[in-house]
């Protein structure tokens, strides 16, 4: 009753809304814990944990790792960059070279869609997406998810606007995939370049106008440009996108409104946001940041029960 | 055997009473001290001591509840993981004399657990332990009440159910087999 439907947690997409509101559950008890003066509990001591990063991450790996830590499980870190992963190990190789050395849980961030899948298939280890290319991020989604209903309440009839590069975002998937199953109503913005021709097939609404966005949603979700998966020019230039797309006080001071503003990190400053957004009061984005960690803790809490000795 | 009770509406309140009266010959004007219930079932006994002390005492004692799921020693020995009750402390331990208060005191691993998630929180100056049943003789763990309202003798397969009156209707402290299917 209280086991996730699924075994491992890939996406969004495969949970269920128990699922969902049974993490968030556990995620309010661990939130009160990582606000105590000893931020450790000993639940998870016999459990070792990897974390398998072959992109770079400063967020999410740390988040990652302290949420392990504070549910006392054993951490090893490990990146691409500096592995036999150069020498051509294949990744189904370089994880059960790991798991050898008797490792339980596996989180994994791989730039290819479906990575984490694969590797359920193919090894015993109960695997945590930690993002696969620009399939999903589950763990963000619920984060967001769940740092909006602490501002919110219910999330049922809410409605949240996703701005910026929908195109190579997993977040913005998992976020879609995550809200919908809460019952709210997703709105995608952005440059037409930038949104996939048949993102309406998921039921979300699509503009192309920053303004017309904001005016329709209850909170926003700005999205980082990500240049390093853009294989071709999507827009005109930087200063052009900022222009069109990017978050000011003065267009938020325009709207007469409250809204909730989120970013999932790392914020480029001055182009899909500026500091005095970022840092204002309407901003719950450190708030993300604390919740991912209890978020975290959830998930591997729960997923390990299901461990057998 | 069918079903016991082991107390009764009027002996419960009698015992609830006496437990106040240890509680105050030991803690005097309870400057110090502080009653922490454990989830889920201790809470209860915290609240109907709490209504019973503030007709005594000047100014209402300190109260916490504390959720031990988190420090439990089965955890993955269950079908399903337990999700955490509310823990409430929102005071500084450190140096205060603190009493855990839980309905029924049987393997004592609960108690353990408690006693490490209490640890988490600061250093208190003592802990002692009070609980309105004791299961005598079935301890897993060396972990003895200093406030006991009731001693009974049980079975294994024997349970103690406590109700409250304001969470079942009514007061008292039964004793029954264990079904099969439990």
């Amino acid at each position: 009753m209280n086991n996730l439907s699924v075994p491992h947690l890939l996406g969004i997409q495969d949970l269920n809304l128990s699922d969902i509101q049974t993490i968030f559950k556990t995620a309010d008890a661990f939130k009160e814990v990582i606000n105590r003066p000893i931020k450790k509990v000993p639940s998870l001591r016999d459990i070792t944990l990897a974390n398998v990063f072959f992109e770079n991450s400063t967020r999410t790996r740390l988040s990652f790792e302290l949420a392990a830590k504070r549910l006392s499980a054993e951490v090893v870190n490990f990146s691409a960059s500096n592995s036999s992963v150069k020498k051509g190990e294949t990744l189904i190789d370089t994880v059960n070279n790991i798991l050898a050395m008797k490792v339980d849980m596996v989180v994994l961030r791989h730039e290819s869609p479906g990575a984490a899948l694969f590797l359920s298939q193919h090894t015993s280890a109960k695997i945590i997406n930690a993002g696969d290319g620009t399939h999903e991020h589950p763990t963000q989604a619920l984060l967001d998810a769940y740092s909006l209903g602490e501002k919110l309440g219910s999330l049922e009839g809410k409605k949240v606007a996703i701005v910026g590069d929908i195109l190579h975002s997993r977040v913005a998937l998992s976020n879609i995939h995550c809200l919908q199953k809460l019952g709210a109503e997703v709105m995608v913005c952005g440059p037409s370049t930038l949104i996939p021709k048949h993102i309406s097939l998921l039921n979300v609404r699509v503009s192309h106008n920053l303004r017309e966005a904001l005016l329709w949603s209850d909170a926003v979700n700005m999205l980082r440009i990500q240049l390093e998966r853009q294989e071709a020019e999507y827009f005109p230039s930087l200063r052009d996108y900022s222009l069109n797309f990017g978050l000011t006080q003065s267009l938020l001071d325009s709207l007469d409104k409250e809204l909730v503003i989120m970013h999932p990190g790392p914020i480029n400053r001055g182009v899909e946001i500026t500091s005095e957004v970022a840092d204002g009061s309407h901003s719950i984005i450190l708030n993300q940041v604390e919740n991912g960690v209890a978020i975290r803790m959830a998930v591997i809490y729960l997923l390990a029960s299901t461990i057998e000795r | 055997m069918e079903k016991q009770i082991i107390l009764n509406a009027q002996q419960f309140d009698l015992t609830v009473t006496r437990l106040c009266h240890e509680l105050l010959e030991q803690h005097m004007d309870f400057s110090d001290s502080v009653l922490i219930g454990l989830q889920p079932r201790g809470i209860h006994l915290v609240t109907r001591m709490l209504e019973k002390l503030k007709e005594i005492l000047p100014h209402d004692p300190l109260c916490g509840s504390l959720d031990i799921t988190f420090h439990r020693d089965d955890f993955r020995r269950r079908e399903a993981p337990l999700i955490p009750s509310i823990t409430n402390i929102n005071f500084s331990i450190e140096n205060k004399r603190i009493i855990l208060v839980d309905d029924v005191l049987f393997t004592g691993r609960t108690i353990r657990s408690g006693l490490d998630a209490l640890l988490a929180y600061g250093r208190p100056s003592q802990v002692q332990l009070l609980v309105l049943i004791d299961r005598r003789f079935k301890r897993d763990l060396p972990i003895q009440a200093d406030y006991v309202g009731k001693s009974v003798d049980t079975l294994n397969h024997e349970r103690v159910h406590v109700r409250w009156k304001h969470i079942d209707g009514m007061d008292n402290v039964e004793l029954y087999l264990k079904q099969v299917h439990e």
